[in-house]
């Protein structure tokens, strides 16, 4: 067994789920820039500036953040290609039955997330799939090897627009 | 919007964060063999073109201890869905919101949002404080809080 080292640089350190305590410069860096990045050939010295502290401190933050696992990247979000078809569906499965279902849903290449959520409707998925057609023979293969119907719920209109969320949610 | 050689180059190179140096556009330029200026000018009709969506700080909000994920759905009647929906959607703390269609007998429900928090009490709090300054007292909802994840596939471009 080998012990993490923080010198390897390809090392990815382990992701920790406890809170990792912010100070007042990174909370401000993190709230007002997830939704846009200065598209100027200094980036950072620009947010140095706004903020009034100096680039090698912001440089050195980010990367810090970025080791810690609290920001995955400083960099592009990518809108959600268009082509193909997907949907969000949901099964009310008995709960000693819930992780077997799950395992059989997770293992369709065409589910890309699969969770738990409480309520009546306790397993949730989103399937994608080239067209709707192969989307509706892939839903109908899923009711057929868990025995189980499913909700279809495919998205009609999207109203937010997501530029990440602040920290004081 | 049709991407080039060059574009799909550019998206490998940023698609996992931008080098963390004074001058990233120039570094990720040196690599693909385009000056800084063009790589500024790429991510811009890139982003114009709307397949960037935004440049930014991608923050892991599980990681600071947002772990708590209602799914808030809503019986709107469908002459106020769009209305109502475009309110939510603005909301700070609304990440996502969508219609979807009812299913009956079974799924009542046409208007769907996502809210995080650090906290379940305080996620609650804030779908409480919703329903009162948008006055949606009398519209029914179920809070469906998130659970395992048994998959998760992170989405990359290529």
């Amino acid at each position: 067994m080998t012990a993490y080292s923080p010198l390897q640089p390809n090392h990815r350190p382990p992701r920790t789920h406890e809170k990792i305590p912010l100070n007042d410069l990174e909370k401000r860096l993190l709230n007002e820039y997830q939704k846009g990045l200065p598209l100027s050939p200094t980036p950072f010295q620009d947010i140095a500036e706004q903020l009034g502290t100096s680039e090698a401190l912001i440089l050195q933050i980010l990367q810090r953040l970025q080791d810690t696992g609290v920001i995955s990247r400083v960099g592009p979000v990518f809108k959600p290609r268009k082509i193909g078809a997907s949907t969000l569906a949901a099964m009310s499965i008995p709960a000693t039955e819930l992780v077997r279902v799950a395992k059989i849903v997770s293992d369709f290449p065409e589910v890309n997330h699969n969770y738990e959520r409480e309520d009546i409707y306790n397993l949730w998925f989103v399937v994608t799939a080239p067209d709707s057609e192969r989307l509706q023979a892939a839903l109908t293969k899923l009711e057929q090897r868990t025995g189980y119907p499913l909700l279809d719920l495919p998205m009609e209109r999207q109203y937010h627009i997501d530029l990440g969320f602040p920290l004081w949610c | 919007m049709v991407l080039n050689k060059q574009d799909c180059q550019l998206i490998a190179q940023i698609q996992d964060g931008l080098p963390l140096t004074s001058r990233p556009y120039g570094e990720v330029g040196r690599r693909i063999g385009l000056s800084e200026d063009q790589v500024i000018h790429r991510v811009k009709a890139l982003q114009a073109a709307g397949i960037i969506k935004r440049m930014g700080v991608v923050v892991r909000h599980h990681e600071l201890g947002y772990t708590a994920n209602a799914m808030v759905v809503w019986d709107v009647p469908d002459h106020q869905v769009d209305e109502v929906g475009a309110r939510l959607g603005a909301r700070d703390c609304v990440t996502l919101c969508y219609r979807r269609p009812r299913r009956l007998p079974d799924w009542p429900y046409n208007l769907f949002c996502m809210i995080h928090g650090r906290r379940r009490e305080r996620v609650l709090e804030y779908i409480d404080q919703l329903v009162i300054t948008e006055q949606l007292g009398e519209v029914p909802r179920k809070v469906l809080f998130s659970g395992r994840r048994f998959k998760q596939r992170g989405a990359r471009y290529q």
